[in-house]
This record gives structure tokens, C-alpha cells and sequence, in this order.
């Protein structure tokens, strides 16, 4: 916005002008710079993807998920002094029904890795995922922990990785920008190499494991299985 | 001076010496097993009920810190740190030793509830069974998890299976009986009111709350494996960051530097003891904003006004932590000895950040009141909700601003001196209103308490003569504690008595490291303060409560 222009404070003015231009038709509130940039064209030519992905880029709604130490650092993002709002996508939204991005921030344990990947799958399509902190790359400080998913990436496909423990909030604002871009270019996310799957119990390859646990969990109840041996 | 204990005659509150202590114990004591902070008995697994209770009865031992569990070559064992609410620096520790073939022990449930979440943790984690305990199950992993992680035949290479319990949901037809009209409610683990990831289980009958069971264990990070895997020197202290991560890192680093340097017997120099308590205040204020920011949020809906505000003077303190160490959440500052470095240069330029921030907190305080604690809607949603007695609560073993707003005068950084706090001029604030509102106010006047101490230590530190300036003291390269040497030490974080727990096995890292967090055992409070209330009140029990899952899982 411009602020060569500022406030008028002659009130008599602005009420009239303003009733005034509404009640001639006059007006010129939808006449933007922009507007005027074009001419007096009112169409403009452009590929229709292009167009959508230029609009699904501009705003972002994110999903209200905190996990770890991350977290604090990604409520900073949002607040006053770094404000992610500036950039079209500072809306976070409880729900994951209604959010298109959803930040990781923090560790995945062997107990949330299943309602991650739930959460994952309640979001609607298209959706974006930014892991931020070295948890969400590798399990960071943690890598070595029995009880630590190696990464988010071992269980949903991640867009943007923002490294850090934790990501300042310029870094992860930069992260989100980053992906923005990627979105209105239409460029595709990588995709993971098989991850961690939520399956049905019966489904599993019967071995020792899946033997032991037979009489404790139900056929058809969801599971996922973690192969620690093979994790990076 | 302020710092005073007010008088107890109490026959409880005498201090006995270990003799004495062994005389009242009498034939209960198979043996003495002394650690550095406390004497140490070590009785047979089937009279922990009956030494715990005479000790809580008649000596007056009436808080149950923690229960540290661990495993040797030849047997299991447990052990109860005892204090007094009184005076935390009497201190017992009952050591429990338990077969290496069947570890089974009495459980200490009845005669402390607190034991009961730390008693499934050491099942979980360790395998030691628990006679006569309630409700023996898995705490902080899987259900259908295999083997006790930090046993010692554990292998982390074995695959694992988790699952997804689905619930019945509760709208379905058949789901409602004759007899009870109650329905069942998740809340959590994803949820913007849990403050991270937390799962309540929550009865409903109407609109009241018959029964809330806190589910935990979505962060649980294998801390103490990562503390027991690192060095004492310089491996062991970034982590203690990440235990309660809203910004108290320095009063978590100072946990683990107080035990680790009582162990390996490190004497401090004064300067850094003054730099670390400012340093510590300053976390303090940070972590309450954060608690005041979220419990508003919790409250009002208000990710507006309060929440915007609060977060604004956690940026200022931020910054001025950022100068201090060169990090905004993660500090690792302090070292075994001290600090790592001195003060940034300018050093006017520092203190004079430091008083301007000091100089306008009043003024944003005051703005919390009209916001918040004035607001007669807030007010409604929290007084006399969320009540919790101080019998509840130290049977609990709550500690921190929690135990504080409900009347008990324990803050260990007076009742169990350590950095430069016993020199400075404050006050520990109480209140007697035990509801949510109560545990609101504790914080708020905690940041002008922990104000005072700032401004306090900047006067010091302005003129500590130059040559003095010493910010570490001489520590070996590579520590290795006497073998077989056990301590305890708490320090006062932000959330309560967070205390460390090491056995030095004459190596240079830790046998066993364990964390007391004292959000775990505040958290255990929330049924005995939402049961029978309404579920916004669940939630702002719980908001009041400030817990982090970083700490209570660990």
C-alpha cells in the first residue's frame, strides 16, 4: 500500500465524496492500479493452471499442529514480530479438514507416527507438507532414541525440508515462501521411497512379531510397523 | 530478610539424623546404601507400604519426589526419593531392590498416588512389576510394544507395531445403554487446546466430565537413553533444553549442571552463579508469558489480543537471551563449572537492553491485568474452577507454580538454596485460592518476582571488577565420577521441582539418568480437578496447569 497518501481527517470530506461517487456509480474502488496497468482490456489471457496454481499460492491456509520444541518457534512465525500472515498464508486452522499446508514441527515417536499419518490423510488434496527441524529430516538430537521415527519423511511425503533445531522463525518463514513459489510453478513434490504404511493387522506379513501380538490386536484394527533395522 | 521460612512447630518438620531415621525404621532396614544428597535404606520388596508410610506419618516425609528405576547385573531396583514439603533439603532415599528373575516390588500407590504414573513408567521403560498397583500398564510407549527399552538385554534394532485404536463413535445408536447415559470423548492427541500432543479420554454424562484419563506418552523422545549415551562434560547438556522447551532452557541446563557438578564436585565461581540466575529469571519470564499467552487462548479464544501481546514481550526477552547465548530457544550456556562465555560486548549496551526491558514490563503487567485477569467473563470461567486442595495436591506431589496456587510454600530456589538466590531480595509468591485463576496470578507475580532478581543481578554484574570475571572454573577434560556414586538434585524450573537423578558407574557417562519432570506429576492432578466439572473447565484446568509434553514425556 501506498502511504505517500495519508489519512484524510477532513470528515465532511471523505463521507461525501465517498456517498457521493457510491450514489452516481461513480466510484472508482474497484479500479485498482492494477487495473489501470491494463488498459481499458477487461480480459486478460493466461493458461488456466497456471492461473490456479498462481491462486493456490497465494493463499495457504495452515493446519494448527504442534508437536515438539518446534512448535514454539512456529507460534513466533505467526505471531507479531515475524507475522507469516504477510505472506498469504498465516491462517492456522484447527481443523485439518479445512488446512492445505501442514507444518511438522517437531519429533515423530512411534506413538503419534500413526495419528500424523491420520491427520495427513483427513486433509483434503492438493495438500503440502514443510517439515521443519532436524526431527522431521532425520530425527535430529534424537536419531539414536528406541523410540524415534527417523524422520517424517519415513511416514508422509514432505515438500520442503527447513533445517535447524529449531528454524529460526526467518528460516521457516523463507521455507514457506519457498514452497509458495514451487506451488504457483506448478512444480510436483518429491515423492518418498516407501514409507511406513497404516495397514490392517491382518495384513501384515505374519512372522515372530505379528505371531506374538495375535491375541492382542484385533484383524481388522489399523497398525503400523516399524522396521527400526532398516531405518537410515 | 524476605527469604525467611515462617515458623513451623510441627513434631514432622524436625530433622532427624540417619541414625534416627534408622532407629524409627527399626527392623524394616536390610542395609544402608547411602547417596550423595540423602541417607539411603535399603529394605525388602514386599514392605514398601509400610516404610513409606511411617516415614510420611511420622518423620514427616510427606513428598514423593520421584521413583528412579533401573537395572544392575544381579538385580532390579527402585528407588523412593522422599523429601518434606517443609524443607526439601531433608531428604530419604528407600531403596528397593527387586529379583533379577522376577522383579516384582509393592507398589507405593496407596501410601503416595503420585507413584502411581512414576511406578508404569519404570514398568514401561525398565520391567519391574508392581504388586498391589492399580492399574499396571504401559505408560509412555505402545501397548503393543516389546520388551522395557532401558533394560539391559534391550534391543532397538527389533521391529515394533503400533496401532490405532479406533473408538466407537459415540453418536452411533448402540453405543448408548439403559443403565448409563454417558458418552465418550477423545480430546486430543491433535488438538489446538492440549498444548502439544496430548490425549485426554474423557467421560462425559451431559454436559459434566465423570472421568478424564490423560493419555501420554506422543512425544516421548528417549531422553534419558540420550542422556545415559553422552558424556558428562559437553554431551549431555543441549539436551536438557528440549525437556521443557517454551524458552526455560537455562533452568533445565541448570538441573543437570547442579547434579553433575555435586557428583563430580565442582565448585562454581560466584560470577557465573550471578550470571546463570539472571539468566535463569529471564527464562522464567518467558516460559510464564507463554503459559499466560496459551491459557488465554485456552480461556478467550483470544489469539488476537493477549496472545499477540504476550508472545511481543516473549520477543523482548528473547533477544535479550539471544545476546546472552547466541541462541533464541536452544541455549546449551551453561557448562560444568559455569557458563561458556561472558556477557556479549558492549556490556553497557546489554544491561541497558536489559533495564529497558525491565523498565516496561510493569506496564505490560498492568495491561495483562486489564486484559486478562480483570476481565470479568475470565474471571468467571476460572475462579473456583479446577480446585485443587493441598493435601490433593502434595499426595500428587505437584510442585511449581501449581502446588504455590494452592497454598504450599515449597520453591526450592529458597528452601533448597543454589546460585546466587539466597543473596538476593524476593519473595516467593503464594496464593490460597487453589482454583485456575489462583495458578494464572502465581505466574504473573512470578514475572515481577523473577523482575526483581534480574535487576538485582544486572547491579552486580555492572560492577564486578574486571580482573574477577571468572565464568569457569577448572574441570577435567573428561569426568568420571566415583563408580557406584548416586545423587538427586532439583533445581526450581519453570514448571516445578525438575530434578536429575545420575549413577556415576566410574565411567564418564551416566549408569542411569533420570529425569523427575515435574509436569509429569502435576499433569496427574488433572482428573482430581476436572472430575465432575464441565468440559471447558477441563480445559482450563489444564491450560492453568501449563504443562509440555517435552517434559511429561520425556
Amino acid at each position: 500500500m501506498s502511504s505517500d497518501q495519508p489519512f484524510i481527517t477532513d470528515e465532511s470530506r471523505v463521507v461525501t465524496e465517498t456517498r457521493d461517487s457510491r450514489m452516481s456509480g461513480q466510484g472508482d474502488r474497484f479500479n485498482s492500479r492494477l487495473r489501470e496497468a491494463f488498459g481499458s482490456s477487461p480480459f486478460i489471457l493466461t493458461k488456466f493452471d497456471k492461473f490456479l496454481n498462481w491462486c493456490r499460492g497465494s493463499s495457504m491456509f495452515m493446519l494448527q499442529f504442534g508437536i515438539a520444541c518446534c512448535s514454539i518457534e512456529m507460534m513466533h512465525t505467526y505471531a507479531v514480530k515475524h507475522d507469516l500472515d504477510r505472506f498469504g498464508s498465516g491462517v492456522p486452522r484447527a481443523s485439518p479438514r479445512q488446512a492445505d499446508v501442514m507444518i511438522v514441527p517437531g519429533t515423530i515417536v512411534s506413538k503419534f507416527a500413526p495419528r500424523m499419518k491420520r491427520v495427513y490423510d483427513q486433509m483434503p488434496e492438493p495438500k503440502f507438507v514443510v517439515g521443519m527441524g532436524s526431527c522431521t529430516i532425520s530425527g535430529g538430537p534424537f536419531q539414536e532414541g528406541y523410540n524415534v521415527i527417523k524422520g517424517a519423511e519415513e511416514v508422509i511425503p514432505i515438500d520442503i525440508h527447513v533445517p535447524g533445531c529449531p528454524p529460526r522463525p526467518e528460516a521457516l518463514v523463507y521455507g514457506v515462501v519457498k514452497l509458495q513459489e514451487r506451488i504457483a510453478n506448478g512444480e510436483a513434490a518429491p515423492v518418498t521411497v516407501k514409507p511406513y504404511e497404516l495397514e490392517e493387522f491382518s495384513d501384515l506379513e505374519r512372522d515372530e512379531l505379528v505371531d506374538k501380538l495375535a491375541d492382542q490386536i484385533d484383524d481388522d484394527e489399523l497398525v503400523m510397523r516399524y522396521n527400526f533395522a532398516d531405518s537410515p | 530478610m524476605s527469604l525467611e521460612r515462617p515458623d513451623t512447630a510441627d513434631d514432622a518438620a524436625v530433622e532427624r539424623t540417619p541414625d534416627e531415621l534408622e532407629a524409627l525404621l527399626g527392623d524394616l532396614v536390610v542395609d544402608r546404601d547411602d547417596h550423595l544428597n540423602a541417607p539411603g535404606f535399603v529394605i525388602r520388596p514386599d514392605t514398601v507400604q509400610e516404610t513409606l508410610s511411617l516415614l510420611k506419618e511420622q518423620a514427616g516425609y510427606d513428598h514423593l519426589s520421584v521413583v528412579s528405576a533401573q537395572e544392575y547385573e544381579n538385580r532390579y531396583e527402585s528407588i523412593y526419593h522422599l523429601k518434606k514439603y517443609d524443607d526439601p533439603t531433608q531428604e530419604v532415599s528407600i531403596v528397593v531392590p527387586a529379583d533379577k528373575d522376577h522383579p516384582v516390588s509393592e507398589s507405593a500407590e496407596p501410601v503416595f498416588r503420585t507413584a502411581d504414573w512414576h511406578e508404569r513408567e519404570a514398568y514401561d521403560l525398565i520391567g519391574i512389576e508392581y504388586d498391589d498397583h492399580p492399574d499396571l500398564r504401559r505408560i509412555l510407549l505402545p501397548e503393543t510394544w516389546q520388551g522395557h527399552p532401558l533394560s539391559m538385554d534391550y534391543d532397538q534394532d527389533r521391529p515394533q507395531i503400533a496401532t490405532l485404536p479406533e473408538h466407537a463413535n459415540p453418536l452411533q445408536e448402540h453405543h448408548k445403554d439403559d443403565e448409563s447415559d454417558t458418552m465418550f470423548l477423545n480430546i486430543g492427541p491433535h488438538h489446538p487446546a492440549t498444548h502439544g500432543v496430548l490425549h485426554l479420554k474423557t467421560v462425559l454424562d451431559g454436559e459434566q466430565v465423570v472421568d478424564v484419563e490423560p493419555d501420554i506418552g506422543y512425544l516421548h523422545r528417549s531422553e534419558e537413553q540420550m542422556a545415559q549415551s553422552g558424556t558428562y562434560r559437553h554431551q549431555i547438556m543441549p539436551y536438557p533444553d528440549r525437556w521443557d522447551y517454551i524458552s526455560a532452557g537455562l533452568l533445565n541446563e541448570w538441573a543437570y549442571a547442579r547434579a553433575a557438578e555435586d557428583l563430580a564436585d565442582i565448585e562454581v565461581p560466584e560470577y557465573a552463579q550471578v550470571i546463570r540466575t539472571m539468566g535463569a529469571e529471564m527464562c522464567r519470564i518467558a516460559a510464564h508469558m507463554l503459559a499466560l499467552a496459551t491459557f488465554a487462548l485456552d480461556i478467550n479464544g483470544d489469539f488476537t489480543a493477549t496472545f499477540m501481546y504476550a508472545i511481543n514481550d516473549r520477543e523482548r526477552v528473547q533477544n535479550l537471551l539471544e545476546d546472552l547465548t547466541g541462541q533464541r530457544l536452544m541455549f546449551n550456556y551453561f557448562r560444568l563449572g559455569g557458563v561458556v562465555w561472558d556477557l556479549p560486548e558492549p556490556r553497557e549496551e546489554f544491561f541497558s537492553n536489559t533495564r529497558d526491558f525491565l523498565d516496561q514490563l510493569p506496564e505490560s503487567v498492568e495491561e495483562y491485568h486489564n486484559l486478562v485477569t480483570s476481565n470479568e467473563i475470565f474471571q468467571m470461567r476460572t475462579i473456583d474452577t479446577g480446585i485443587l486442595p493441598p493435601e490433593v495436591a502434595k499426595n500428587y506431589g505437584a510442585t511449581g507454580p501449581v502446588a504455590r496456587a494452592s497454598g504450599i510454600d515449597y520453591d526450592l530456589r529458597r528452601d533448597d538454596p543454589y546460585g546466587y538466590y539466597d543473596e538476593l531480595d524476593w519473595d516467593v509468591v503464594t496464593e490460597e485460592g487453589c482454583d485456575n485463576f489462583s495458578r494464572l496470578l502465581v505466574r504473573m507475580r512470578e514475572v515481577e518476582e523473577s523482575a526483581k532478581i534480574i535487576e538485582q543481578c544486572v547491579d552486580l554484574l555492572e560492577d564486578w571488577p574486571e580482573d574477577e570475571r571468572n565464568i569457569q572454573a577448572n574441570v577435567p577434560r573428561t569426568l568420571r565420577p566415583d563408580d557406584d556414586t548416586e545423587i538427586y538434585r532439583a533445581v526450581e524450573g519453570a514448571k516445578g521441582e525438575l530434578g536429575i537423578y545420575i549413577r556415576a558407574d566410574g565411567t564418564d557417562k551416566p549408569a542411569r539418568f533420570k529425569i523427575r519432570s515435574p509436569c509429569f506429576s502435576n499433569l496427574q492432578t488433572l482428573p482430581e480437578m476436572s472430575n465432575g466439572e464441565y468440559i471447558p473447565d477441563v480445559i482450563a484446568a489444564l491450560g492453568s496447569l501449563d504443562i509440555v509434553l517435552g517434559e511429561v514425556d520425556r
